[in-house]
């Protein structure tokens, strides 16, 4: 720490701090990810490539039915035809889709019907990062699906859940013991034909959660996935599921991370929400993928395409993301209110350092009369990186006193970052009220100043100025992940908690 | 407690500061007054480390026994001196209460004491604003965030309160307040004066001065200190303005 007046014989009033904080915000990207180690467990890979036999091999290694099979050749053969989105606000080398491997799971991996069974060093691994699977060890309240590369390894607290009727298990174990459910709603949220990645996935798409909460049923805990990729020149392709029959009430969370790689890795996940008459869905994500080192190299790609369905009356969506990882992010998670006053909630933080890019919004689409849509997205650039809110909000003809509410505020951190804003607002039907209010604020030199002055130094009073700038969001994530959040954001900005 | 010697100080290749020497010692307290432009706001945000200025290196400031301007702010706010600002920040999204909980446990760190936790600085902050007269909402609220003019100027002597400093500096705490306002403010600082806290008062108008009686009065005048002396001084100024001292100070200048 240096202000040695000396120092500041040729800065400028607009200069001195921000460089100052550019510094530090420079010295705390050379960071270490923590999460960035690996483990050495030996894995089934599939070789690389994709091809119309790749994709029946993957389903011959989930021994699914056939129309499973001829499902995923249809998403295939769609792919194969549609070409990659050029529309998002990042520049990037486009992956080479014949150089990566479709599948990875750890060998020896038995049917598993309890946790004893399951590889020591796999828990060791969920246990490192922070997610105990023992019985003994879980955290009460929350049940967890752990997928690691491209299955899922355990799923706790089942029994308590089929208690209630409610199923929460590998969507690659649903497709075999829930079929009827799973072909009634798999593609209906987003279809295999839907985007370049949306198609892919549903073509490759290895493991991920299913959720089905029977009608009036409030689940009596939070599920959550956790997610982490580890073998190297694979992507995961995860496709989750989660089903709210009527008055269901469901929770879910959904974290991940992976290895510290100097190559970039692609993850395109598929999530659909269905939420019938009356039901509540509440999916949160606290998305910490590796984003690469300062210079830009590696990290992940997150390419996921994010949908819900409020389909019967009176039901309710509310996605929360905190977007702190990738080296891009490309996430729209939205929302389709088809039933009468359904309400549709985006609650989203993005954090965006060093040269990560992020394109990030929502699609609020309202179809049904009374519906109602509230968007808060908070964006957060430090060091090179860029970040841009991009949401749609599109109101059909029958959509009578629809109401949307849009917030986009933007935060930046130095002078070389960038925050962009594209709101499309679509309205057709003349009853309608749409709002949308937009800031863009720089980390005032008077804000550190203020702070300063108090004896908070400056590594503290920028995050305690970013959690400031973040609370509307995180008021919205359950208490557990708020603290993550909170501490997440600590560790990208300072780094001296957690 | 604080001597200032020769402090000259610009901004942008300004010179604001033209030397002053300035000598407060515990449980005194002094009132810079001055015309507009004349450099108050910049002595007191120079002191409290704002780096914005530029300040001349042959300028020394020993505050208790520590080289001032070699600290970064947070470091002179740990030593012991408080800024009331003349016009306090807002920080949407952190309430007052976690501010100054956090503000203290970082001055208390660098002292080597323990870390106040949630209870005991709820206890603490409840005390301070029973104290000085404030609504027990402003804990909950964000850090001047929608305050009205008044009302953030009374923050700023809660932060006082609770933070208890060696030396406060108050920029302008007067200005923009009705005489209301000002009365609950003038009482805050009355009630906070002890015999080892010293208080600057940087001030435009003698009103607040017949709220605080300073023990010193200096007027400052294009970056100097062109007269000293008592309470008195005050009330010549409110009487007389400040042309007949401008005058004097040409030929100080010029001398």
């Amino acid at each position: 720490m240096s202000s040695v007046p000396g120092e500041l014989e040729t800065a400028q009033y607009e200069g001195t701090r921000v460089e100052r904080s550019n510094r530090e915000v420079a010295e705390i990207a050379n960071r270490e990810y923590k999460w960035g180690w690996s483990t050495d467990i030996e894995s089934e890979t599939i070789p690389k490539g994709l091809n119309e036999d790749i994709v029946r091999l993957i389903s011959l290694k989930k021994a699914e039915p056939d129309w499973m099979t001829e499902w995923r050749l249809k998403a295939y053969r769609h792919w194969v035809q549609s070409s990659e989105p050029d529309w998002a606000n990042v520049r990037y080398d486009e992956p080479d889709f014949q150089d990566i491997s479709y599948y990875s799971a750890p060998k020896q991996r038995p049917a598993v019907k309890s946790l004893d069974e399951v590889d020591p060093k796999l828990l060791e691994t969920f246990e490192k990062l922070g997610i105990p699977l023992e019985e003994q060890k879980r955290m009460a309240g929350v049940a967890v699906d752990a997928v690691f590369d491209s299955v899922s390894v355990a799923t706790t607290h089942r029994e308590i859940l089929a208690k209630k009727g409610i199923i929460f298990c590998p969507i690659s174990e649903a497709i075999r013991e829930h079929p009827e459910l799973v072909q009634k709603y798999l593609g209906s949220v987003v279809p295999r034909s839907d985007n370049f990645y949306a198609s892919l996935n549903s073509a490759v798409f290895s493991d991920g959660s299913f959720v089905y909460v029977p009608k009036g049923v409030k689940c009596p805990m939070d599920l959550s996935t956790y997610f982490r990729i580890n073998a190297a020149d694979t992507g995961q392709f995860e496709r989750t599921l989660i089903i709210a029959d009527e008055g269901a009430e469901v929770n879910y969370l959904e974290g991940c991370t992976a290895p510290r790689r100097d190559e970039n890795q692609l993850h395109a996940a598929v999530v659909e929400l269905v939420a019938h008459a009356n039901a509540t869905i509440r999916y949160s994500t606290v998305q910490n993928w590796y984003a690469g080192d300062h210079e830009g190299k590696g990290g992940i790609f997150n390419f996921v395409t994010k949908r819900g369905k409020c389909l019967g009356d009176n039901s309710r969506i509310s996605w929360t993301q905190v977007e702190t990882g990738s080296a891009i992010t490309w996430k729209y998670p939205s929302c389709l209110l088809m039933g009468d006053n359904s309400v549709g909630e985006f609650y989203s933080v993005a954090l965006t350092r060093n040269h990560q890019q992020a394109d990030t919004g929502t699609k609020m689409i309202h179809l049904g009369r009374n519906t109602r849509s509230t968007i808060i997205a908070k964006t957060i650039s430090a060091g090179q990186s860029n970040s841009s809110y991009r949401g749609l909000v599109r109101i059909m003809p029958k959509a009578l006193n629809a109401r949307n509410y849009t917030q986009c505020d933007s935060l930046l951190i130095g002078d070389r970052c960038g925050a962009h804003t594209f709101p499309y607002i679509d309205v057709r039907n003349k009853t309608a009220s749409t709002e949308h209010e937009a800031s863009t604020s720089k980390i005032s030199e008077d804000q550190l100043f203020y702070c300063q002055s108090r004896g908070i130094g400056p590594e503290n009073a920028i995050s305690m100025v970013v959690n400031g700038f973040c609370k509307e969001v995180f008021d919205h994530l359950p208490m557990e992940f708020a603290v993550e959040a909170t501490k997440l954001l600590s560790i990208s900005l300072e780094g001296s908690v957690g | 407690m604080l001597e200032v010697k020769q402090l000259a100080a610009s901004v942008n290749g300004n010179a604001i500061l033209k030397g002053i020497d300035l000598q407060v010692n515990e449980g005194e307290v002094h009132a810079i007054m001055g015309p507009n432009g004349s450099g108050k706001s910049t002595l007191a945000q120079v002191l409290a480390g704002h780096e914005a200025y530029e300040v001349d290196p042959s300028s020394r400031v020993n505050f208790l026994g520590a080289d001032l301007l070699e600290l970064p702010a947070e470091e002179r706010a740990r030593a012991g001196l408080f800024l009331a600002f003349q016009y306090p920040v807002e920080i949407p999204g952190v309430t007052n209460a976690h501010f100054l909980r956090a503000a203290m446990n970082e001055i208390r760190v660098s002292r080597g004491m323990e870390e106040l936790d949630a209870m005991d600085f709820e206890d603490l902050l409840r005390e301070k604003m029973e104290l000085i007269n404030i609504d027990p909402g402003f804990a909950k609220r964000f850090v001047n965030f929608g305050f009205s003019g008044g009302e953030k100027k009374r923050n700023e002597i809660l932060q006082l309160a609770v933070m208890e400093p060696r030396l406060a500096i108050l920029d302008e705490t007067d200005s923009g307040l009705d005489i209301d306002a000002l009365r609950i403010v003038s009482d805050g600082v009355n009630k906070l004066r002890t015999p080892t806290r010293a208080f600057i008062l940087v001030t435009h108008y003698q009103r607040l001065l017949s709220y605080i009686v300073p023990d010193f009065v200096h007027v400052l005048y294009k970056g100097r200190i062109v007269k000293s002396g008592g309470k008195d001084l005050a009330l010549e100024l409110e009487e007389r303005g400040y042309d007949w001292l401008k005058e004097d100070a040409a030929e100080l200048v010029e001398a």
